[in-house]
């Protein structure tokens, strides 16, 4: 078959003429094609309700795209014979609500999927789950429950349960727009640190000063379409459209 | 004229006091020593008490199995098999429509006995045996199917108050559809689902006492009787109403003190 022209040769991620439409009136994304390369950290940033997060969303199938193909390191998430778990576990995501287990405490919390998907022992989940707390700094917190912790806090803890998987590409969704202002700074330290370390990353946020210090590349996103992507500094300083100047002009200061 | 002073949240101790339960207990206790000093009283009281271990039998019973069909039915609703799932709404909106009485009827002097006799010619012939089902039985099992049916809405109910966050969360973590459910989402879900089972197992109690229009001789029945043949209507039916406050009046007792522990659990003060 006749390999689209990329930059890379086997992007990490790959999305082609994905749409998706709810109660089939809705266009929240609209024949996007995507390819996000190996070690890449993408930011995607638009007004709210352009699809931003459904696209996100679409990388790990839970929004399931109504037409298109999605394709996370060579596995074709649309392909109704791929094992779908298999290949989640592959993808970390981290949502605006954190999502922690509120039955479990931490350390449970960062074992569970380890245990049950990767079929580590309780030691060896453990372990792990202990390394990854300390990499997001509160390996004190390893027996509390999560509402015992602040925002920031538990938004570390599910960066750390799902590093813990030992992921290929991590995905965040809007990872700080539910915090207190003096918490952001301490989530996207962990996420710029990560960066630092080669991972593929998608994020969809509006720290901008997060854009320009981690981003590989930008995406503007407006009703579903691609409308711009580039180098950060590139689509800041001289946004080529009309509608990703309208959008700075708005959110910058 | 108004009163004069200031407005205070402080409220008199005998405004918050409950004096509910104290007119309980005094009702209570005031049955109580008329069934131990009258003698026509304590005649009701020998008289009915021996029916109290079947209806706490058929309670337990009609309750096991309920939890059992509201488990599948409950989960069926939210099946991804469309055969299942619109099977499972049709139980519930059936059963949920019409009344318990004329259902045990139905089920008992109609369904029952058509199915035995269908899955009895089959018997016989396999195993030389067949199926019989006292009336009590088939009492006890409308009753499950009904409340199996009451029971798969709170199952339901339960499972749909967790925030999908959850499921989504633990479905990116790489968990199987089944492994999210039993590790994430039922585990939290059963803070709601078991004070409203336990209203439902106080419900099935009260319930039991339908059996009685099938001759079963739980505690009903027998108030009946004795009501009918000595016409002392007061004492039968004082007795049973004491026997069954008692009853369900310390199950919800013992139910509050389980919620109260949870929602204890729930703040992290342990």
């Amino acid at each position: 078959m006749d390999e689209t022209v990329t930059t890379q040769p086997e992007p990490m991620i790959r999305l082609r003429g994905v749409s998706k439409t709810f109660d089939r009136t809705i266009h929240a994304v609209r024949d996007m094609d995507l390819d996000v390369a190996e070690g890449e950290v993408l930011v995607i940033v638009g007004p709210s309700g352009s699809g931003k997060s459904t696209v996100l969303r679409c990388i790990n199938l839970l929004e399931i795209p109504t037409t298109g193909t999605v394709t996370v390191d060579g596995f074709e998430l649309t392909d109704t014979a791929t094992d779908l778990d298999h290949v989640r576990a592959e993808v970390g995501m981290v949502f605006q609500q954190f999502n922690l287990f509120p039955h479990l405490t931490i350390i449970q919390n960062i074992a569970l999927a380890q245990r049950k998907v990767r079929g580590r022992s309780k030691s060896e989940a453990t372990e792990m789950a202990m390394r990854q707390l300390t990499r997001v700094g509160i390996p004190e917190k390893a027996d509390a429950y999560p509402r015992q912790l602040s925002g920031g806090q538990q938004q570390r803890v599910a960066i750390a349960r799902s590093l813990a998987m030992e992921p290929r590409v991590m995905l965040f969704d809007e990872p700080t727009s539910a915090l207190d202002p003096e918490m952001v700074k301490e989530v996207l330290d962990v996420m710029l640190e990560l960066a630092g370390e080669g991972m593929t990353m998608v994020v969809v946020t509006h720290e901008m000063g997060f854009a320009r210090a981690a981003a590989d590349r930008l995406l503007f996103i407006d009703e579903g379409e691609v409308v711009e992507i580039g180098p950060p500094e590139e689509v800041f300083s001289n946004p080529s459209h009309e509608r990703t100047r309208a959008f700075f002009d708005k959110i910058l200061y | 004229m108004a009163r004069r002073g200031r407005v205070t949240d402080e409220r008199p101790w005998w405004d918050t006091f409950p004096w509910w339960s104290l007119i309980i207990l005094s009702v209570l206790g005031w049955m109580g020593w008329q069934i131990l000093t009258n003698d026509n009283y304590e005649l009701a009281w020998e008289r009915i008490l021996p029916g109290l271990g079947l209806t706490i039998t058929s309670t337990i019973q009609a309750f096991a199995i309920a939890l059992v069909i509201a488990l599948i039915v409950g989960m069926g609703q939210m099946s991804r098999n469309v055969v299942f799932r619109n099977l499972s709404r049709t139980y519930v909106e059936f059963v949920r429509g019409i009344p318990i009485l004329p259902l045990i009827f139905t089920v008992a002097l109609i369904l029952v006995p058509e199915l035995t006799k269908v899955i009895n010619g089959q018997l016989e012939n396999w195993f030389d045996w067949e199926l019989k089902l006292s009336f009590q039985m088939r009492a006890t099992v409308t009753l499950a199917v009904i409340y199996g049916a009451y029971m798969a809405e709170i199952f339901r109910g339960g499972i749909q108050s967790i925030p999908p966050g959850q499921t989504e969360a633990g479905r990116s973590l790489g968990l199987n559809r089944r492994q999210t459910m039993s590790s994430v989402v039922f585990p939290q879900a059963m803070r709601a689902i078991i004070p409203p089972l336990g209203n439902d197992f106080i419900a099935i109690l009260k319930d039991t006492s339908l059996l009685s229009v099938l001759g079963a001789l739980e505690i009903t029945q027998r108030a009946r009787q004795f009501s009918a043949s000595t016409f002392k209507f007061r004492e039968g039916y004082f007795v049973l109403a004491f026997i069954y406050l008692i009853l369900t009046l310390g199950l919800s007792l013992l139910l509050g003190m389980l919620e109260r522990r949870m929602t204890r659990d729930r703040k992290g003060e342990r």
